[in-house]
């Protein structure tokens, strides 16, 4: 008895599966025999990945992974309005009316990296969980990338791409991951402008780094070391510290004590405007402080408040290059204003315009129509068509993806001065005191 | 013959076991233990402070360490009175306390900014503090009284983990209040120009807002063991906190005196607000939940219940957190010893417990905690 109710339970799967294959067969025709003119045949079952399938009159769902609660949120909200602006300009205007790709609205699920290795984590997985999710552009913090969003996400196959992730280890031999890429550049360039700037600009031979621990501090610290040591110079203190830190006075006071007349401390607010308020009273006076593209946004002046001159400096894209291309200037910026309210309040939604229209060209160049408005991406079709990129002209500069995943190849980096800073509540004209452009092979 | 000769052997081997039972075994324990700590304590401090000189921490060094700890210290002796005086009379935790804090400094903020923006806070410092001062206490005050009124004493006869839980619950609704109406952000707080800079004190060079600290903690201090010492209402709070019961039958309104206390606690807590945010020059939502552990900590390691404990203890932890790891952690070449700070203060506490449960100022026993 017992093993003929068994033996009836398989039967009943065996025939499961045999409608599931059929199934699969099914669409696996339909996407071929529907090979339109957009693009070529696609053979979704020899893509082992798989297709995204999206149905005239679905639309596009491109999911975004950035930091947009917690200290953080300026970061990974000025990259999503990057992202929302692109969607916008798919009609070829700013007209805060979205445009469409392929006949088919692109609509953007939001999730939030927490800038942290669990926010990658539970944002990754949920976005992983829905099948219709074409690509996502994130993440914010290198933390929630690196081992994790880009490990859950390329085992499915979701491309992700990111405006703001920096650590040098996201694109490194041993740990990229083939369905990551990013148009921020690679820290080994900015830490090493920087180092150069210290040493060779400000003269100063003995310099200090602090950092929070996360991968992105940690790495643009090592880079930043390795440059001014090769260059000469000596680090008296490698210290970290904990991101949630407020009391960072026997921390700059130890630090005080190796006489360094610089402190590097590349990291991410609070941390960053908390070492630079406490750093006035414990430092030596003339003691030099620096930060990041991390610290370089809004929060930092909102708790920083007036600081003296010359002081603190932090490094960033160098936006007055992006502002040498007329579209930056006249129409994107106002176009953020107008629509956001606000300038931007962080360095990196160039970069997620730059993604997010890189993104859409792919999905242009791969996705296949069945001549009704069906459309079908296969995903490995999509990442190679990423790879690809190769002279494309954005608002960044011209971007090149390699294969491993740096799409920014030459970067110009410039060091701002407070209060002279890009972003919201900074003063104008914020213009950067120093600036040098590097290729990655000159830092590899 | 044969069965005498097997059990001879378990015969012996139980008088040895018994024996050995005899021993002292936990105060061996315990004395190897501490012997070995104070080893590890001595050595390091020692390697630390014969290192050459180059690399060695100078006398300015120290003194700084020193005043940081003090400064960050007082601050925290203020939060683990409010600990330690509720837990003196209600035998419980109150463990949104920490909230209590923060949302004084939060009150602070508001005028904190609004003042630096007009202009009022460096025309009349004085005056603009004492209202960032009063605006926090009295936040502070209405929000652990509150607390008391809606969350603690209906559970007043509930067992003992009931309030304790709703504590937890109390605090997470205060931090997520804060952040939905506050943001999520680290927010700068105004510093009037005359704290900024230092001042000279009988040759020590100290930065003005750690005098202000620590001159506004020794007044609160001072105060608040008159209060306790001398008034009625003080009188009374020591009697509930001997026996309730005895108390209330000697006609002394013991849900009276409680809501007094939360009150007490929840002013000190608002001005120790205020000397937070001055020092740290920012607040945010998050910041009652670490405060709070620290002060909780420190009234801990007081020992609960005491209110010089709690001073004591607030002031050790400050030092601890500052000094400790440079003075110790350097010796042994640690990287980065201020990361352990947290971990050094807790195995601190550890130690403490172990050797005297009660905390340093406690009964000396056990305080189920």
């Amino acid at each position: 008895m017992k093993n003929r109710k068994y033996l009836s339970m398989l039967a009943l799967v065996g025939a499961f599966m045999l409608v599931a294959a059929a199934c699969g067969e099914d669409d696996g025709d339909g996407g071929a025999t529907g090979a339109a003119p957009t693009g070529g045949a696609v053979d979704c079952e020899a893509d082992e990945f798989g297709c995204v399938e999206i149905p005239a009159g679905s639309p596009i769902k491109v999911g975004s992974l950035l930091s947009i609660t917690g200290e953080t949120a300026n970061l990974g909200t000025d990259s999503n309005h990057g992202v929302e602006l692109a969607i916008d300009y798919l009609d070829g205007a700013f007209d805060a009316t979205d445009g469409q790709l392929l006949g088919h609205e692109v609509t953007l699920q939001q999730e939030d990296d927490g800038c942290s290795a669990e926010g990658g984590q539970a944002g990754g997985t949920a976005l992983s969980a829905d099948p219709e999710i074409v690509a996502v552009i994130g993440t914010s913090c290198s933390s929630a990338a690196l081992g994790v969003a880009d490990e859950i996400l390329g085992a499915k196959g979701i491309l992700l791409f990111s405006p703001s992730n920096t650590n040098p280890g996201l694109t490194s031999e041993e740990a990229h991951q083939p369905f990551y890429f990013r148009t921020a550049h690679n820290d080994l360039i900015q830490g090493a402008i920087v180092a150069e700037y210290v040493f060779n600009e400000l003269g100063i031979d003995t310099a200090a780094t602090i950092n929070d621990e996360s991968p992105y501090a940690d790495g643009l610290a090592a880079a930043f070391r390795d440059t001014f040591e090769g260059l000469g110079g000596t680090i008296t203190t490698f210290e970290q510290v904990n991101s949630a830190d407020t009391d960072l006075g026997p921390v700059l006071n130890s630090i005080a004590e190796g006489e360094p007349g610089a402190v590097y401390g590349p990291n991410f607010n609070p941390v960053c405007a908390l070492t630079a308020t406490q750093g006035v009273d414990i430092l030596p006076e003339g003691t030099v402080q620096l930060g990041s593209d991390g610290c370089l946004e809004s929060a930092f002046i909102e708790t920083a408040g007036e600081l003296p001159a010359g002081y603190y400096y932090a490094s960033s894209p160098d936006l007055t290059v992006f502002a040498e291309g007329a579209f930056y200037k006249d129409e994107f910026i106002p176009a953020y204003r107008d629509q956001f309210g606000t300038a931007p309040t962080a360095v990196f939604h160039a970069h997620a315009y730059d993604a997010a229209n890189i993104l859409f060209d792919a999905i242009e160049q791969v996705a296949a129509d069945d001549g009704s408005g069906n459309i079908t991406i296969s995903r490995t079709a999509l990442r190679d068509a990423v790879q690809a990129t190769s002279g494309y002209e954005g608002m960044t500069g011209i971007i090149t993806c390699t294969p491993l995943g740096d799409c920014a190849t030459d970067v110009t980096i410039g060091l701002y001065e407070y209060p002279a800073w890009p972003v919201e509540g900074g003063t104008e004209p914020a213009d950067p005191v120093y600036t040098d452009t590097k290729s990655l092979e000159d830092v590899q | 013959m044969a069965r005498a000769t097997e059990e001879r052997p378990t015969e012996v081997r139980g008088a040895q076991l018994g024996r050995l039972e005899r021993l002292p075994w936990r105060k061996i324990i315990l004395v190897v233990l501490s012997v070995l700590i104070s080893f590890l304590v001595v050595v390091g401090a020692y390697r630390t402070l014969t290192l050459p000189a180059e690399e060695a921490y100078g006398a300015n060094a120290w003194k700084n360490f020193i005043v940081l700890g003090f400064a960050q210290g007082a601050i925290y002796a203020l939060i683990a009175l409010g600990y330690t005086l509720v837990y003196g009379i209600l035998r419980m935790i109150n463990f949104a306390h920490g909230e209590v804090f923060m949302m004084g400094a939060f009150a602070a903020f508001f005028f904190a900014d609004a003042y630096e923006a007009s202009g009022f806070l460096d025309s009349q410092p004085v005056l603009s503090l004492g209202i960032l001062f009063v605006v926090a206490m009295l936040t502070s005050m209405t929000v652990a009284v509150l607390l008391e009124r809606i969350a603690y004493r209906p559970l007043r006869n509930a067992p003992r983990l009931v309030p304790l839980i709703t504590a937890i619950g109390a605090a997470l609704f205060l931090q997520n209040t804060a952040r939905g109406f506050f943001g999520s952000q680290t927010r700068g707080f105004g510093v009037p120009s005359v704290l900024e800079g230092t001042w000279t004190i009988f040759g020590l060079t100290l930065d003005r807002i750690q005098v202000l600290v620590l001159v506004t903690v020794v007044v609160a201090m001072i105060a608040l063991g008159l209060f306790i010492a001398r008034t009625t209402t003080g009188k009374s709070m020591r009697a509930v906190a001997a026996d309730s019961e005895i108390a209330s039958l000697m006609g002394i309104r013991v849900d009276r005196v409680i809501v007094t206390t939360f009150a007490i606690g929840g002013l000190l807590a608002g001005v120790a607000a205020v000397l937070f945010a001055l020092t740290f020059e920012s607040v945010n939502y998050f910041m009652g939940f670490r405060v709070g552990i620290a002060a909780f900590t420190a009234a801990v390691l007081g020992g609960i219940g005491s209110i010089y404990g709690a001073a004591l203890g607030g002031l050790m932890l400050g030092l601890l957190q500052s000094l400790g790891p440079a003075l110790i952690l350097t010796g042994y070449n640690v990287p980065s010893p201020f990361q352990l700070k947290e971990a050094f203060t807790f195995l601190v506490l550890v130690l403490v417990l172990v050797f005297r449960p009660g905390g340093l100022l406690g009964s000396g026993e056990a305080e189920k905690v």
